[in-house]
């Protein structure tokens, strides 16, 4: 796994817009991260090399961060907001509906390695609760039946 | 596209309906970045002291003078200085920043510009919660445009002012909205918070002086350099003055985003604006300001959402972050859900706060199920009494306080789960 040479650009910008070249590490690891879909500690070291940091400082921060992943992710990520205003919706509910209707529980991809389902803290859309993340994407104010089918849709 | 939410709006918020008035051109027939225009002729000092006399207070949750944390920031010195746009926004039942980010990312441009000519900084960095992708979206394109038009870049306006913006993306991690922790992010590192002092103003970003304010607040500066202090002063109260954001949501008719004078009463928030309960239900506690504040019972909503209000009834209003639940809800379940919270998102440098959160979870969690003994109750009272004014940062009180609050008004319940071990309300959320 190499970093390609448009992402090697971007992190190059993105160390001329900051102070000192670390600064640029949380830009590099979502460039790293959306080219590869997880940071391998091959990447980290890469990385590393490029910022002048050592590699375990790296991953130390890739350990910190939710939204970054050390290992291999399934290809997509679904997570409902069960914090508290989206569980007063419904949401545990709806969680608990997509666990059955995927055969998995919360946590576990399902073994063609399509899909995880997960929990997520408050998304900042709890006026539109439940609220359901698909890859990045907000999902708002989503039935079971409209869940189920955004799910079944994924490749 | 829209806003998305039920809004109801007033000086920062009245553009938001309009999708034409998110860009640069709608922003400007509105009359944008003439605030800005007007400051570049004001002297900095002039600046703060209009600031302070409008009584801004900061809207991240701490509620302090926006002017004289402008103040801290040396007046003059070697550069670089540095402005901190905290748009981390993870406070659960908060969502405002996220909307004016989205829909008014030319405000708060506007309102960063003038800050740091105030405080004298060469660069911003704008930092954005990771999850809020088409937040930062929608900024990084407001940057691009006004760069290009000269608002943003080595002569701001036309001036010999040269300010640029960055917006650096969060990753997930709530601590990271705390000042110094989002800080330590922004320098490539772990989001634990610092010890202070030093405070930001005297070592910030890379060492160097630093103001951090968060989206709201900044998106009232321009109102207030066009119309003035005496203007902002005619909204709110005495002692808060201007209107606040405020995002209602859980058991409630109408969700939404409502933009009203600070000092608005919270029945009137809960039962005019959001519409109240359902037909059949009614109201029986309301957390007035983000997860961290104590809830309020029913019988306690006639008090006026401002801080020196709200302090008598032992809460505050945080974030603006208003949840609703109704008597169908049982309130040991929901600390649940606040202990698991706060649990997760300790940094862990203080053993007060990674071993409390812990703790305060483990108990609640046992009660809920049944399992709990009276004596975990004064535990968890002695648990939370011991975290506050302890740590590094205030997280620590953050996870405190809601608990405190649940015992302080719904002890009863705790009991009741205790002495019938099991939960007795068969229409509440499951866990
Ligand atoms: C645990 C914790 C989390 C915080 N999260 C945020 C946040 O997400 N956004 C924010 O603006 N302020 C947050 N704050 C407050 C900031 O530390 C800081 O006071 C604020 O950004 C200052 O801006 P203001 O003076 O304009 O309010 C948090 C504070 C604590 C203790
Ligand atoms: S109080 Fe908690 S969150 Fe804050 S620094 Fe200490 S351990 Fe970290
Ligand atoms: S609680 Fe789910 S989006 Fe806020």
């Amino acid at each position: 796994m190499v970093i390609s040479p448009e992402t090697r650009a971007a992190i190059d910008e993105a160390i001329a817009r900051t102070p000192q070249p670390r600064g640029a590490l949380l830009p590099a690891l979502h460039l790293v991260q959306a080219e590869h879909g997880h940071i391998s500690l091959e990447l980290a070291a890469a990385v590393a090399e490029i910022l002048g940091i050592r590699s375990g400082d790296v991953m130390e921060v890739v350990s910190f961060y939710d939204m970054f992943h050390a290992r291999p992710q399934p290809r997509h990520h679904v997570s409902v907001c069960t914090n508290l205003p989206c569980s007063l919706r419904g949401a545990r509910t709806l969680l608990a509906q997509l666990e059955a209707h995927c055969g998995v529980a919360a946590g576990e991809p399902t073994a063609d390695g399509r899909l995880v389902l997960g929990r997520e803290e408050c998304l900042g859309a709890c006026a539109n609760a439940p609220v359901l993340r698909v890859d990045g994407t907000y999902h708002e104010k989503l039935d079971s039946e409209a869940a189920r089918q955004l799910l079944d849709g994924l490749e | 596209m829209g806003p998305q939410v039920p809004l109801i709006t007033n000086y920062l918020t009245q553009h938001f309906l309009d999708d034409a008035a998110v860009g640069l051109e709608g922003y400007e027939r509105l009359g944008g970045y003439a605030a800005l225009r007007r400051a570049l002729e004001n002297s900095p000092a002039d600046l703060i002291e209009l600031i302070t006399s409008a009584g801004l207070q900061g809207r991240g949750g701490a509620g302090f003078s926006t002017g004289l944390k402008w103040s801290f920031m040396p007046a003059d010195g070697e550069l670089p200085k540095y402005l901190v746009c905290n748009g981390d926004e993870s406070e659960p039942g908060s969502f405002k920043d996220r909307i004016l980010m989205e829909r008014g990312p030319h405000q708060l441009l506007e309102g960063i510009l003038i800050a740091a000519w105030a405080t004298g900084a060469e660069k911003t960095f704008l930092y954005v919660r990771g999850e809020y992708e088409r937040p930062a979206e929608a900024l990084e394109r407001a940057i691009a445009e006004a760069r290009a038009r000269g608002i943003v870049g080595t002569n701001v306006c036309g001036s010999d002012f040269a300010h640029d913006i960055v917006v650096i993306r969060g990753a997930g991690a709530y601590i990271c909205g705390e000042e110094t922790g989002l800080l330590e992010s922004l320098e490539g590192k772990k989001g634990q918070p610092r010890k202070k002092p030093p405070f930001p103003a005297q070592y910030g970003a890379f060492g160097r002086p630093t103001t951090v304010n968060n989206v709201e607040t900044l998106c009232h500066v321009p109102h207030i350099v066009n119309n003035g202090a005496d203007w902002f002063r005619g909204f709110g109260t005495e002692k808060s003055p201007g209107t606040t954001l405020f995002g209602v949501s859980g058991q409630i008719a109408r969700p939404g985003l409502f933009e009203l004078p600070l000092g608005t009463p919270l029945d009137e928030l809960v039962f005019e604006h959001a519409g109240g309960p359902a037909a059949d239900q009614r109201v029986k506690g309301v957390i007035p300001g983000g997860l961290s504040m104590p809830v309020l019972p029913a019988d306690q909503l006639d008090v006026p959402m401002a801080n020196e209000f709200l302090r008598e009834r032992r809460t505050m209003l945080g974030t603006g972050g208003v949840m609703v639940m109704d008597e169908r809800t049982c309130m040991v379940r929901a600390s649940v859900v606040i202990a698991h919270f706060f649990r997760d998102e300790s940094c862990g440098q203080c053993t007060q706060c990674r071993e409390g959160t812990g703790w305060i979870h483990k108990l609640v969690e046992r009660i809920e199920r049944g399992a709990g003994v009276m004596e975990d109750i004064t535990v968890l009272e002695d648990i939370c009494a011991k975290m506050e004014g302890q740590t590094i940062c205030a997280f620590a009180d953050a996870a405190a306080w809601p608990i405190q609050g649940m015992l302080r008004h719904f002890r009863g319940e705790f009991e009741a789960h205790v002495v019938q071990r099991r939960c007795g309300f068969a229409e509440s959320f499951e866990l």
